[in-house]
C-alpha cells in the first residue's frame, strides 16, 4: 500500500442528539477502492458529505495527503480533486445530456468559462461527446434529464464529477435505483473508468454482491461508529457486522 | 445560434426599426423608444431569471441612470447622448458591482425582496432631497448627437434611432452571453445550485456578474428614458416600476432576447390604449393579459419565438 491520500482521525458530527459521526478514523492509501457499508443512518453518508465539505466536522481533522481540509466548502474541496457523485443524481433537468456534460467540462477547464466563447462550440461539443462515449451513454446526449432511466442518471452524474482532475471519487449508493441487470455493468464501467484513471475510490453501497466485487477494503460503520475495517471478506464475516449491519446469521 | 444567425437577426432588427422611423407616427415612435429603454432593464432581470432569480428592485438602477444622466447635463452641461449614456452604465455599473456580491449571497423571494428594499431606500432617499428635486425631481437638457443638435421632429427620431440602436446592440451582446460557458453555467445554476457548486463554480459569482449585467443595462435604460422624457423624479425608483420591469420578463420568459423588447412594446400598448379607452379600469386589463400570458405561455412569449430545443416536449 502507498501513503495515504485521505486521512480522517478522530472526526465527531452530531446533530442535536442524534450523533452521526463519532471517532470516526479511517486511512485511505492512493488508488485504493474501499466501500462503505451500513444501515440507513449508520453515518456512512455523513462521513462522504464531511470529507466534501457540504457539512463540517464538530470535531477531528481531515487530510488531503498532508493538507488539512476540514471545514472547507464543496466549491473548495472539488477544486482540490475529491469529486463526489450523489444517491439521488444530481443533474440539471432543463438542460440536455450533452449540456450538462458541457457545464461540467466548462467548469473544469483550464481557463476559466468564458463570458463571450461559445458554450456550445463544436470543440467543446466534440469532448462532450467523447467523455459521454467513455461512459456509453453518447447516445442519450441529445435527450433532457427526465427521460432518462435511472442507470444513465447515474453514470452521468459520475461523468460530470469526474469532468475535472479527480484524485478522490466519492460514490453515494451508484446502483441505488438501478435495475439489478444493469447494477453490474455499471459499475464495471465505472470503476473500470476509475482504475483507468488511477483514482482513488470510496463508495457506499448496500448490496454486498457489488461490495465484494468491486471493493479492496470495507469500512462498515453502525450508529455513526466504525466497527470494522478491513478485507471484504474478514469484514462481512466479522460477527458484529453481521450482526448490525448485513443481518445475516452468525 | 451561430455568428450567422445572430448577425442576420441584428440586421433584421436594424431593419424593422429603421422602417419605424419611416412608418411610425410621432407618438409611437415615443411609445417605442420609451419601450426599448425599459426592455433593456427587463433585459437584464431576464439576465437574473436565466440564472433562478428575479429582482423586484431594478427600478433602483432605472431611477440611478436617469438621475446620472440629469446630473451629467445640469452640472456638467454635458449634452452628448453617446456620454451620457456610457456614463450612467459606468455609475450603475459600480452600484451593481458594490451590491450584487452581497444580493448573490441571497436567494428566491429574499433576493427579490432585498432588492426591493434598496430600490424604496432611493426611492426615499431623493424624494427627501431638496438638492436634486425632491418629489418634484430634475429636468434634463436635450441631448445633443455627437455635436448635432436637433429638435422637434428629428430630435424624436433620432432619440428613436439611437435607443433602436443600442438595443440591438445590447440584445446582441446579451445573446452572446447568454449562449457563452456563462451563460451555459447560469442556466445549470438555475437547475441545480449544488450541482454546479459540486463540479467547482461559484453560484455567488455567477450571479454577481449577472446582477452587475442587470445594473448596467438598467441605468441605460434610465438614462434613455430621463433624455427622452426629459424630466426625472424618484417615481424611477417606486416599487410599481420595478413591477413593471418584471411584468415585462415573466411575459417574454428567459428564453428569448427579442422577446424581451416584444414584451415591453405589447405592454406600452396595452397601458396606452386601455389607458385612454379605460381611463379607471384599465389596471384590470393589465392584469388579465399577464394572466392569460401566464396560463398560455408559462414559459413567456420567447417560447413562441425560440427555435424548440432538441428533446423538449414544447
Amino acid at each position: 500500500m502507498s501513503i495515504p491520500i485521505l486521512t480522517a482521525t478522530g472526526v465527531n458530527k452530531s446533530f442535536g442528539a442524534i450523533t452521526a459521526a463519532e471517532n470516526v478514523s479511517v486511512s485511505v492509501p492512493e488508488g485504493a477502492i474501499f466501500s462503505l457499508i451500513g444501515t440507513n443512518g449508520a453515518g456512512k453518508t455523513t462521513f462522504v458529505n464531511m470529507v466534501t465539505g457540504y457539512i463540517t466536522p464538530d470535531s477531528g481533522s481531515i487530510k488531503l495527503r498532508d493538507r488539512e481540509i476540514t471545514g472547507i466548502g464543496p466549491r473548495g474541496i472539488t477544486r482540490l480533486g475529491i469529486h463526489r457523485s450523489f444517491q439521488i443524481a444530481q443533474l440539471c433537468n432543463d438542460l440536455t445530456v450533452e449540456e450538462n456534460m458541457l457545464v461540467a467540462l466548462a467548469i473544469n477547464a483550464k481557463e476559466p468559462p468564458s463570458f463571450f466563447g461559445s458554450g456550445r462550440s463544436s470543440a467543446a461539443r466534440k469532448r462532450a461527446r467523447e467523455t459521454l462515449e467513455r461512459f456509453q451513454i453518447e447516445r442519450y446526449a441529445n435527450m433532457l434529464i427526465p427521460e432518462l432511466s435511472g442507470g444513465v442518471k447515474k453514470l452521468l452524474d459520475i461523468a460530470m464529477a469526474m469532468a475535472g482532475d479527480t484524485e478522490i471519487m466519492l460514490l453515494d449508493e451508484p446502483t441505488s435505483g438501478v435495475a439489478a441487470d444493469e447494477k453490474f455493468p455499471l459499475m464495471d464501467l465505472v470503476i473500470g473508468v476509475l482504475r483507468e484513471k488511477g483514482v482513488t475510490v470510496l463508495f457506499v453501497e448496500h448490496d454486498m454482491d457489488v461490495v465484494t466485487r468491486y471493493s479492496e477494503r470495507v469500512l462498515a460503520f453502525y450508529a455513526g461508529r466504525i466497527i470494522a475495517d478491513d478485507a471484504p471478506d474478514e469484514v462481512l464475516s466479522d460477527a458484529d457486522v453481521r450482526r448490525y449491519v448485513t443481518g445475516a446469521p452468525a | 445560434m451561430s455568428p450567422m444567425i445572430l448577425t442576420a437577426a441584428a440586421l433584421a432588427a436594424c431593419t424593422v426599426l429603421a422602417a419605424g422611423a419611416v412608418l411610425l407616427p410621432d407618438w409611437a415612435m415615443f411609445l417605442v423608444t420609451m419601450a426599448l429603454a425599459k426592455g433593456l432593464v427587463s433585459l437584464g432581470i431576464v439576465g437574473m431569471m436565466r440564472g433562478g432569480l428575479v429582482s423586484f428592485g431594478q427600478g433602483l438602477f432605472y431611477c440611478l441612470g436617469a438621475y446620472m444622466a440629469a446630473m451629467v447635463t445640469n452640472v456638467f452641461g454635458v449634452a452628448d447622448i453617446v456620454l451620457i449614456s456610457v456614463v450612467a452604465m459606468l455609475a450603475t455599473g459600480a452600484a451593481g458591482a458594490a451590491l450584487g456580491p452581497l444580493l448573490a449571497t441571497y436567494r428566491g423571494i429574499f433576493f427579490a425582496m432585498l432588492s426591493l428594499a434598496l430600490s424604496m431606500v432611493l426611492y426615499g432617499t431623493f424624494a427627501k432631497m431638496s438638492s436634486i428635486g425632491g418629489t418634484d425631481g430634475l429636468t434634463v437638457l436635450t441631448p445633443t448627437f455627437l455635436g448635432w443638435a436637433p429638435e422637434g421632429l428629428a430630435l424624436q427620431t433620432a432619440l428613436y434611432a439611437f435607443t433602436g440602436f443600442v438595443t440591438v446592440v445590447a440584445g446582441v451582446l446579451m445573446r452572446i452571453y447568454f449562449n457563452s460557458e456563462r451563460g451555459l453555467i447560469t442556466l445549470a445554476i438555475r437547475a441545480n445550485e449544488l450541482r454546479v457548486e459540486y463540479l467547482g463554480a461559484s453560484v455567488r459569482n455567477a450571479m454577481a456578474w449577472n446582477y452587475l449585467f442587470g445594473a448596467m443595462l438598467g441605468g441605460l435604460g434610465g438614462a434613455i428614458a430621463a433624455m427622452s422624457l426629459g424630466h426625472v423624479d424618484p417615481e424611477f425608483a417606486f416599487w410599481t416600476t420595478s413591477g413593471e420591469f418584471v411584468f415585462v420578463a415573466i411575459l417574454a420568459g428567459y428564453l428569448s432576447v427579442p422577446a424581451v423588447f416584444l414584451a415591453a412594446i405589447i405592454l406600452e400598448l396595452v397601458r396606452s390604449f386601455s389607458n385612454l379607452y379605460f381611463p379607471n379600469t384599465w389596471q384590470i386589463f393589465l392584469g388579465a393579459f399577464l394572466l392569460a400570458v401566464i396560463f398560455l405561455l408559462p414559459r413567456g412569449l420567447g417560447s413562441l419565438i425560440e427555435r424548440k430545443r432538441t428533446g423538449d416536449k414544447e
